[in-house]
């Protein structure tokens, strides 16, 4: 079992224990350093290049260099209507939250408690999915509502009218944004759903409590913290949802995110779209903060 | 009582039934419209042709994609599981002083969207004077990924008894060789799952490679491109291939998987 090499003295190793360089990190950070430092580079630089940005004289590239507040002026000018596409934007993730909580609850209760043995493969098909990037799964719903398509080719073939014209409508958007993001609610509530004693329900159950009050007053406050994870997740992703609108819902409504891009593309205002990217990360990055701020993670992903 | 629960459990499988025909129901949709005979999808499909494959399986356009999808694939998995493993370690085995908030704003890359991640990296690569390619790309995809990999494999870190490492570092192990024979082992599966999820969360993401990829192109960047203009029913074709190709690697994962646990069990 040991080799020579392996049992030599690590003597080249920085982090032997006993061998005091400088000041000495804990271990802990010392593991952490990487993915610090990299993060740094690879998420909070850009955030920061976005905020300065945001700051730059309108449709100029002068990051850094000049400082104005001519970009948000703009935006909350009356006569721009960017206001309609973060409107859009929030209430479609809203109506996603709602619609995906009741559409992954019962699927989520059935993986922690109905299924069993066959759970492992009913959560393994619902997270294939997202190994499949959106725009081909988004384009297959377009295959399945087409004129045409699957639905009303098939409605046809029986001796119906055809299918209901519903593609390129903002509810198709809503469609695919529920269809999209639903793993990023389910697993989060099966985690949350798994973290509820099942000895608390049985007892409860032996001292007489009803489906509904079982539910209510023991399940869904202990599953709390899964489901809160889940529907931030969600809220926060169908928030900057580009995909769905321009895909399903042939450009029937604009999302925020797709005004960002335009500003950075066609329109070339690079410190436009930062404004409104800026604003977008504070509604997100604030909402994120405060409910984090109230979870315990070590608790939901498993350390007792 | 019994009879309540019975019904509730049927709704709940038939309910998981019909949310799953769903999901797939899209996929199996695009396999039916690459596989039909003739430029545009009509159903019932009234001749069936495989033109449309072997013409995507000879373009040489889409051999320069598949190669840029796996380059960046690779790479992304390995610089991410080996970042994470630590950041693992970090997140779950243990106790310092700045975990709690480390491990929240960890989370926030995964909390965010993006296109506008995407969109932040361009800028900031602008500002860098570094113009857009694959190689950039993988910088984009490992800003996601590696929070990933860091949750999926800390997870498998929090079952872990930090015990096994003391008692052989008593015995007189060092740290390379307790990192080589204690907990690369028991982290095992975590880390091969986390390896999997780097793979192919990397080969499916369009968002981050439409704006970080500069003039390279991925699968999902292709595919994307001709839906909104020039549309050829190679599209479907190459999306079910690579629908196909991540299916086989999430089997082909979860059978090493399967497979070195059996003989785990064996050998104790």
């Amino acid at each position: 079992m040991s080799s020579a090499a392996a049992v030599a003295p690590d003597a080249t190793l920085p982090v032997a224990p006993g061998v005091a360089t400088g000041p000495r990190l804990s271990a802990g950070l010392r593991c952490a350093l990487p993915v610090i430092l990299f993060l740094l580079a690879g998420f909070v630089a850009p955030l920061v290049t976005v905020a300065a940005y945001a700051f730059a004289t309108p449709k100029s590239f002068d990051v850094f260099r000049s400082f104005t507040l001519a970009n948000f002026a703009a935006i909350v000018d009356p006569a721009n209507t960017v206001w309609t596409s973060f409107a859009w934007s929030l209430v479609l993730a809203s109506v996603t939250v709602v619609l995906l909580a009741i559409v992954a609850y019962p699927i989520a209760y059935g993986l922690d408690r109905v299924f069993g043995r066959w759970s492992g493969l009913v959560g393994t098909l619902f997270v294939f999915p997202l190994f499949v990037s959106e725009n081909v799964r988004l384009y297959g719903w377009v295959l399945f509502f087409l004129k045409n398509g699957v639905l009303d080719g098939f409605l046809k073939w029986i001796g119906l009218s055809g299918g209901p014209e519903v593609l390129f409508t903002p509810g198709m958007t809503l469609f695919g944004m529920v269809y999209v993001y639903l793993p990023f609610m389910l697993f989060p509530i099966t985690l949350g759903l798994a973290m509820v004693p099942r000895d608390l329900i049985d007892a409860a159950r032996d001292l007489g409590a009803d489906r509904l009050s079982i539910w209510r007053d023991i399940e869904l406050p202990l599953a709390m913290p899964g489901i809160l994870i889940g529907m931030l997740l969600t809220f926060v992703l169908a928030a900057g949802a580009v995909a769905e609108a321009k895909i399903l819902g042939g450009q029937s409504i604009i999302p925020i995110t797709q005004d960002i891009e335009i500003a950075f593309t066609y329109a070339q205002n690079w410190p436009l779209g930062s404004a409104l990217a800026v604003i977008l990360m504070v509604i997100v990055s604030g909402l994120a903060l405060a409910v984090m701020g109230r979870l315990d993670l070590d608790r939901i992903l498993g350390r007792r | 009582m019994e009879q309540s629960s019975r019904r509730a459990n049927l709704f709940v499988g038939l309910w998981t039934g019909f949310v799953l025909v769903a999901i797939y129901l899209p996929i199996v949709c695009g396999a039916l419209a690459g596989l039909a005979k003739g430029r545009y999808f009509n159903f019932p499909v009234r001749a069936w042709s495989g033109e449309w494959w072997s013409r995507t399986a000879a373009s040489l356009e889409i051999h320069a994609l598949v190669q840029n999808s796996v380059v960046i694939a690779a790479v992304v998995t390995v610089v991410a599981v080996v970042i994470a493993f630590f950041g693992a370690l970090a997140f779950a085995r243990f106790d310092w002083k700045g975990r709690r908030i480390y491990q929240k704003i960890l989370l926030l890359p995964i909390f965010f969207p993006q296109p506008v991640l995407g969109l932040a990296l361009l800028l900031w690569f602008n500002a860098l004077g570094v113009t857009p390619s694959w190689q950039t790309a993988i910088v984009a995809h490992l800003v996601w990924i590696v929070p990933i990999v860091t949750l999926v494999i800390a997870i498998r870190v929090y079952g872990f008894d930090p015990v096994l490492e003391e008692a052989a570092s008593d015995l007189g192990a060092d740290r390379l060789f307790i990192l080589r024979t204690v907990t690369l082992p028991i982290l095992w599966p975590g880390i091969w799952s986390g390896a999997l999820f780097a793979f192919l969360l990397s080969w499916g993401n369009f968002p981050l490679s439409l704006y970080t990829a500069g003039a390279d192109s991925t699968i999902p960047k292709w595919l994307y491109s001709k839906m909104v203009a020039g549309y050829t029913p190679m599209v479907p074709a190459l999306g079910t291939m690579s629908t196909l190709a991540a299916a086989v690697l999430l089997l082909g994962g979860g059978l090493v998987m399967h497979w070195r646990r059996r003989r785990a069990a064996a050998a104790a």
